[in-house]
């Protein structure tokens, strides 16, 4: 078996499960957020549900919205808040006490080797950088989780991606997964398992492996997941006590594969999303005269300490063009003051740029940096969809924090090297 | 069961940011998200489709955001059933969930014009289309599928479990 059946048959009290089979599992952590939360309650709500069996495996986040854009979204907050309250529900992170969920998660210590996590949220993919089986679900889905600590799910196929020899200057795991769904398009993992392996992934840090796994949903994959290794191990040893139990699963030398793709990361440049699709990627030399009204630096895909250090390096002693707005959004509380104590907001500042708040806000055209007819906008984001960052006629570029930094020195689409010395290579 | 309406045609990769922009996820109401139902594609949409109408689209229908609200959307402005080349995952175990009615083929999407009668027989999975006189087979769901769609969707299935545990 696969990394990916192993920890799904450890969940359904099967000694084996195959691609194909359906499933009801065990879930160790279920996840919601302002937005997806609200449905999942009132399902609860309809069924007079005096009390949830395992509140303690229940994860509520306001992040969305937040802090609130307006009165509906105020509501949805208060309604949450109230939920959790009623039914005990103690990891309920609000404005203040917490961040992005998929950078929060983890943080905290939610997140363990081995764990079946499901989140009202697509992006919950995120967490197969720990090992974990994590996947996006609905919110009828979270109710019914909440209600019997179950899922149903169907034993995906799995795709293995191996990425070997050495990065080029500037080039981080966001280039790896943009050229990756590139490469095979914004359905080709569709319904399946992307394990991402080979001696490149081995040296990515946490944030950088978190950042990889997050994206597998743009290629429509059912999860993205990274075999635990010392560089796990040592992440999740800042928890003394862990909230999951630890599960170390690896895939079998003869496990099965619906594909097998080999990348020489050697021949990948950083890359830039086109509108108004993930997979529209071109490396960043190609993206010629494209001028920025705006750079966003920030979300669940790369807020992470890692991602800011980045872009500081970048930023440092620099001014942001004048006609391109730059917004850096911390992912989470302890990632912001760590980055006050490391004096990155202070460059980020004096460059010009705003910080705002950890909220998902632009990236899915909320708040705080929503787009005017067309506008260009390059962002760190997830998805570049038409009128995904405010009005339809507007248009989102994806980058990794890197090219986002240099971007926004320059005005207009550029590689970090055009900004920064090569000495100040990552 | 037997479903019957007026096809509105879509292409590839409609994503639920189209189905239902992110700024009207302030609400849960089904009926106010399915005004701004395919809003981000088609501005009017929702003023076009008659009550029992169905969506027919090509393939990764529904990629992006784990939004409920998108099937909701769609149930609210008054389609009875979805027909895509594929569905992208997330949206099809909701559209399973909430008990919008959905069924997989590229067959549909090649054969089908925007306007066309379709006559939809959902569990055996018959597909004629009235307009063309064309008919078609698409492949049932698998049991525990079947079982929570017949129940109403995943809530209706789980209190169903729940009353026949508490008899047990």
């Amino acid at each position: 078996m696969n990394i990916t059946e192993k920890i799904l048959a450890s969940h359904c009290g099967k000694k084996e499960v195959a691609a194909g089979e359906f499933i009801l599992a065990d879930v160790d952590i279920a996840l919601g957020n302002d937005i997806t939360a609200p449905l999942a309650i009132e399902e609860i709500e309809k069924l007079k549900a005096k009390s949830l069996p395992h509140p303690e495996k229940i994860v509520l986040v306001a992040d969305h919205f937040t802090p609130n854009k307006d009165k509906e979204s105020a509501n949805q907050c208060l309604k949450v808040k109230n939920f959790a309250k009623k039914y005990n529900v103690k990891n309920f992170f609000e404005l203040g006490c917490g961040g992005i969920e998929h950078a929060l998660l983890p943080e905290e210590g939610f997140i363990m080797p081995g764990n079946l996590i499901i989140g009202a949220d697509s992006h919950t993919c995120s967490y197969g950088a720990l090992g974990a089986f994590a996947t996006g679900v609905g919110s009828t889905d979270l109710a019914f989780a909440m209600l019997s600590g179950k899922i149903w799910l169907k034993v995906p196929e799995s795709m293995k991606f191996v990425y070997h020899g050495k990065l080029n200057d500037w080039v981080t795991s966001k280039d790896l997964i943009l050229y990756t769904i590139g490469d095979i398009g914004v359905d080709g993992a569709d319904y399946k398992a992307m394990e991402f392996e080979g001696e490149v992934i081995r040296k990515l840090s946490v944030d950088g492996r978190l950042t990889m796994c997050n994206m597998a949903i743009e290629a429509g994959g059912k999860s993205g997941i990274i075999a635990p290794d010392k560089i796990t191990l040592d992440y999740i040893k800042q928890f003394k006590v862990p909230k999951g139990k630890v599960g170390i699963f690896e895939s079998d030398k003869d496990a099965k594969y619906a594909n097998v793709k080999e990348y020489d990361v050697g021949k990948i440049e950083p890359q830039v999303a086109f509108p108004h699709l993930p997979s529209n990627t071109k490396g960043v030399s190609e993206a010629k005269n494209i001028n920025l009204d705006q750079v966003v630096i920030g979300s669940c895909t790369n807020g992470r300490l890692e991602d800011l250090r980045i872009a500081a390096k970048i930023l440092k002693g620099k001014k942001v063009h004048a006609n391109t707005r730059t917004i850096i959004i911390p992912a989470t509380q302890k990632i912001y003051l760590q980055a006050l104590k490391e004096g990155l907001m202070e460059i980020f500042i004096n460059a010009g740029a705003v910080v705002s708040p950890p909220t998902c806000g632009p990236c899915i055209g909320g708040h705080m940096g929503v787009l005017a007819k067309d506008e260009k906008c390059l962002a760190t984001t997830n998805r570049n969809f038409i009128g995904r960052m405010g009005d339809k006629e507007s248009e989102v570029y994806l980058g990794s924090p890197a090219v986002a930094a240099a971007s926004a020195v320059k005005g207009r689409i550029a590689h970090p090297e055009e900004v920064a010395s090569r000495k100040k290579k990552l | 069961m037997i479903i019957k309406g007026k096809v509105h045609k879509f292409g590839d990769n409609i994503n639920t940011d189209e189905i239902i922009p992110a700024p009207y996820l302030v609400t849960t109401d089904m009926k106010e998200l399915g005004k701004h139902c395919m809003e981000g594609i088609d501005a009017s949409f929702a003023k076009k489709v008659q009550q029992g109408d169905i969506i027919v689209a090509g393939k990764n229908f529904g990629c992006g955001s784990s939004r409920e609200h998108a099937p909701l959307a769609i149930l609210g402005c008054g389609i009875s059933l979805v027909i895509a080349g594929s569905f992208a995952r997330i949206f099809y175990r909701n559209c399973i969930n909430v008990g919008l009615p959905i069924l997989t083929s590229g067959e549909i999407h090649k054969n089908t014009r925007s306007g066309d009668i379709l006559e939809v027989d959902l569990l055996k999975g018959e597909i004629k289309n009235i307009t063309q006189n064309k008919s078609f087979q698409v492949s049932a769901f698998p049991p525990l599928l079947q079982e929570i769609i017949k129940a109403g969707g995943l809530m209706k299935w789980y209190s169903l479990n729940k009353q026949l545990e508490s008899r047990k």
